[in-house]
């Protein structure tokens, strides 16, 4: 099978500072990477090198495309990549502010990507806006209001559904759960972990959280000061940690 | 009985004449002469000259009395005027550390080679009406010294010379490559410092003036020293090519203000001062001082300091508000007839309105069926 | 006033702005950046208009101003003697005489012809400006073609307002690529765009010239299921009685009575002139005493 993504000694230094270095691994479709470590730890870095939100100093991020095959898309044209990151990409920010537009009601920051994609017929793309708000448990009556009258986690609820309109094949989320309430937190994971289930959604999810990762993630990498120190299937890694830092890391995850 | 109205063009030349008359005021009152402006005004005389873009004394005071004292107006005539003139060259970079100085002063050391030299200021004087000047004032000679001879060094120099200070790219001086000219090119961004500082030079005072106001006051936060403020005549030089050398075509006066801001280094850079310039016709300090602040905000992602989301960092803000001769135009145009974009606005909301009404209608209608 | 060159611009600067407009006709609704210069009227009073106007205009040329659709109000009176002072050209009310025909706000109602120019004034050229106040911004949504934001913009028009909540300067696609300004003409008159006349567009302040060749698609933004709507006031002309002109709603006495007239005053008074009347128009016998 070939790998839906695969990243190849990726490598981003700020100065004379690693902010990752490297970095190489596959992923296959239908499978969940969580990415975990401390804040400083380079696992936000690493996931903006991924999706082209930083340029890496080197190494390549190459994505099975649906016309060209493997392709790496840190070459790739702007205009190409630009339009992967609208349809077959995906990105929930940590805020939810930063992924959605503020001023526009929950039904047209749902809209946005199917109209930027050309869709042209209102009362369709309103169709799939309440069939989207409604799986991320949002009311049809509140489509009309602006994401600023929102909760937080119904404000990140609605990001998720922002990105998952176009059925995207792939899913960057930057701790999607950061700052929300626990009890919005297990809702929100319980939400997500029915969605990737049910679209087969390939992700890679970075996180200090790992509760997150326990609930989400299929396998899971480790970072610590910019390095990756120990991958594995999630379990594996959290029943039987193997490098010092990874025992520390669950240790103190226990303890709470 | 409605007859579409008629008359644009008398209304027009009818407007103008008077005009002309409320320009001239009261008859019985002696007329200005443009000498009279360019010597008494003088003041408002530089700012017309720096905003227009143009150093001719007794054009920006004839502006100033055909706009009847108002000086956007005036610059606005200066700057229609210079448009219909050809571009024949450019000049070479004029030598201020040779200028002639009026005036020259440092905030950041007590004295320098040169000397402070306070000259004719506003600075220290106690703001009172004076009441004579009601009347005729005829003042008393001034004491006099004699100029110094030898040339000024610039203050900035003295930092540079320990490496204190950040050292300026040199510019061209041979006068082979045109300077950029944003009076010729469309302005595009991001803009290089070259053009930066024209649109600066060009720029409303008021409006560079709480630009660099609102830098002091902690947006975009940068503090400023005036390193020097220097007024004086230059020489203009231009070379010429069938000549082989350059000559003097003549001089004017200028105010010149480098500014020394703090800098505590970044991973590139270590710890200096850096520089923000002005640089405007006849004597302008407010508008060198302030445009050597903003210069120095606009330099913020070059100099690797962290750029904050204030106006005074942001040069697409300020370099697309800072022209008073645009943005009149454009407020004023509001003014023009609209009628047709009124009346289309008019429809809608009519429309909208209908459909409100007539959705309430049937809403009660159906209750009262119930 | 011979102290100034052929239509006030001198020839280098005219050459400069031709380039722009063969520019934006070789690339139908890009915005072409231009150096505008300073011109003896204000940035936002047509001063782009002008410029492509005087790049355009040749001795043996007939001009044609108009503002909200008239040849009388001020602003047209004034750009139009600015030309006759500075170009000495023949001068025209009459759509189908001229060659050059300066608008603000309007396309005239007589369909234009092969061999015209319509030169439009333009304050805001970037049809973006108001959903991002960024150029660098816009410019590179134009060139990757990201125009989805414009339709968030309709969808939030009618979730709202249950219509497309703009009535003037109505977006439009030209050609399959590019989105542009219309400039500020009502949206009644967008389907007049395809039209058979050369159509340019000067904005002076922001420094931008485009164009749409003659026969070039030019098709209005909209959703399938809300087609674009160029309506306008359901009355007929007041004075000349037609029924598919845009009006001007005028008020005539205290207590708020109105009529509503053409604007387009040339198209009115050649209607009035071959005897069409209107529910308000004078009898016969005025309206000879008032034309003489």
């Amino acid at each position: 099978m070939t790998p839906l993504l695969s990243v190849k000694d990726v490598r981003k230094t700020y100065g004379g500072r690693i902010g990752c270095t490297d970095v190489s691994f596959d992923l296959y479709p239908g499978e969940v990477m969580g990415i975990v470590g401390e804040s400083g730890s380079g696992k936000s870095t690493l996931l903006n090198c991924m999706a082209g939100h930083l340029p890496p100093d080197g190494g390549q991020v190459l994505f099975d495309t649906r016309t060209r095959g493997m392709v790496d898309t840190l070459t790739m044209s702007e205009p190409e990549r630009r339009m992967l990151s609208r349809t077959d990409w995906a990105f929930v920010h940590q805020h939810a502010r930063d992924g959605l537009r503020m001023g526009v009601s929950a039904g047209g920051n749902v809209g946005e990507r199917l109209m930027a994609v050309g869709a042209r017929h209102y009362g369709q793309i309103r169709e799939q806006a309440v069939d989207w708000l409604g799986r991320v448990e949002i009311d049809e009556d509140r489509m009309d209001d602006p994401p600023s009258a929102f909760s937080g986690g119904m404000q990140q609820r609605l990001q998720i559904a922002r990105n998952l309109v176009t059925g995207p094949r792939l899913v960057f989320m930057d701790e999607p759960t950061g700052g929300l309430d626990v009890s919005v937190q297990a809702r929100l994971l319980d939400l997500l972990r029915g969605l990737v289930r049910e679209m087969g959604l390939s992700a890679i999810i970075v996180t200090h959280d790992l509760a997150v990762v326990r609930l989400l993630a299929d396998r899971l990498m480790v970072m610590k000061s910019g390095h990756v120190v120990e991958t594995g299937l999630t379990d594996q890694v959290l029943d039987d940690p193997q490098h010092a830092y990874t025992q520390l890391l669950v240790s103190s995850v226990l303890q709470v | 009985m409605y007859v579409a109205v008629k008359g644009g063009e008398r209304a027009i030349d009818n407007a103008h004449a008077w005009l002309a008359e409320e320009r001239r005021g009261d008859p019985e009152v002696a007329e200005l002469d443009v000498a009279q402006i360019r010597e008494q005004l003088a003041l408002a005389v530089n700012r017309v000259m720096t905003e227009g873009s143009l150093y001719d004394p007794d054009l920006a005071a004839l502006a100033i009395k055909q706009s009847r004292g108002d000086l956007i107006e005036a610059i606005f005539l200066i700057r229609a005027y210079r448009t219909t003139l050809p571009r024949i060259g450019h000049s070479r970079p004029v030598e201020t550390g040779v200028m002639a100085c009026d005036r020259r002063v440092s905030a950041t050391f007590k004295d320098v080679p040169g000397g402070q030299v306070l000259g004719a200021t506003f600075d220290y004087t106690h703001r009172l009406l004076d009441f004579k000047l009601m009347a005729e004032g005829e003042v008393p000679e001034a004491a006099k010294a004699d100029p110094r001879q030898e040339p000024t060094p610039h203050v900035t120099s003295f930092l540079n010379k320990e490496g204190l200070i950040q050292s300026e790219a040199q510019g061209e001086v041979s006068g082979e490559q045109t300077p950029p000219d944003l009076t010729r090119e469309p302005l595009e961004l991001p803009a290089n410092r070259a053009l930066r500082l024209q649109a600066l030079t060009r720029g409303d005072e008021g409006f560079i003036l709480s630009m660099a106001y609102s830098t002091q006051r902690g947006y975009g936060n940068s503090h400023a020293f005036v390193g020097e403020l220097r007024i004086g005549r230059v020489a203009v030089e231009m070379d010429i090519p069938e000549l082989g050398f350059a000559i003097e075509i003549g001089e004017v006066e200028l105010t010149e203000c480098e500014t020394v801001n703090k800098f505590a280094g970044s991973k590139v850079e270590p710890p200096q001062f850096t520089r923000g310039y002005g640089l405007t016709f006849g004597q302008t300090e407010r508008k060198a001082i302030s445009m050597a602040l903003v210069d120095r905000s606009l330099r913020s992602k070059e100099l690797g300091v962290e750029v904050s989301n204030s106006p005074a960092h942001d040069e697409e803000f300020v370099l697309y508000h800072c022209d008073n001769i645009q943005a009149t135009g454009f407020l004023e145009h509001i003014k023009l007839p609209h009628y047709v974009d009124f009346q289309s606005e008019m429809e809608l909301v009519r429309k909208m309105r209908a459909e409100i009404a007539a959705g309430q209608a049937q809403d009660s209608a159906q209750e009262a069926a119930q | 006033m011979s102290d100034y060159n052929f239509a006030y611009l001198d020839e280098q600067t005219k050459r400069m702005i031709r380039r722009a407009i063969l520019k934006g006709i070789a690339v139908p609704g890009y915005q072409v950046p231009f150096a505008s210069r300073e011109m003896p009227m204000p940035y936002g009073w047509g001063t782009g208009g002008v410029q492509v106007s005087a790049a355009c205009l040749m001795p043996e040329d007939t001009l044609k101003v108009i503002d909200q659709g008239a040849d009388d109000t001020t602003n047209a009176v004034s750009i139009r003697k600015f030309f006759e002072k500075t170009a000495g050209i023949a001068v025209t009310e009459k759509t189908r005489a001229a060659t050059v025909i300066q608008t603000r706000h309007r396309i005239p109602e007589e369909p234009l012809a092969e061999g015209q120019i319509l030169v439009y004034q333009v304050p805001i050229p970037e049809p973006l400006r108001f959903l991002e106040p960024r150029e660098t911004e816009t410019r590179k949504m134009h060139a990757l073609e990201e125009y989805g934001l414009m339709h968030v913009k309709l969808y939030e028009d009618i979730a709202k307002h249950g219509h497309i909540a703009t009535s003037y300067a109505y977006p439009v696609k030209v050609e399959g690529r590019y989105v542009m300004d219309p400039s500020p003409i009502p949206k009644f008159d967008n389907p007049k765009m395809d039209m058979a006349a050369i159509q340019l567009f000067g904005a002076g302040r922001e420094q931008r010239i485009y164009a749409v060749p003659p026969y070039t698609k030019v098709v209005s933004l909209d959703f399938e299921d809300h087609p674009f709507d160029p309506s306008k006031a359901e009355h007929p002309c007041d004075l000349c009685g037609a029924e598919h002109t845009y009006l001007d709603e005028v008020i005539v006495d205290d207590d708020g009575g109105r009529m509503f007239v053409c604007s387009d005053t040339d198209y009115c008074a050649e209607r009035q002139a071959l005897g069409h009347r209107g529910r308000l128009s004078p009898p016969e016998t005025l309206a000879e005493e008032a034309a003489q």
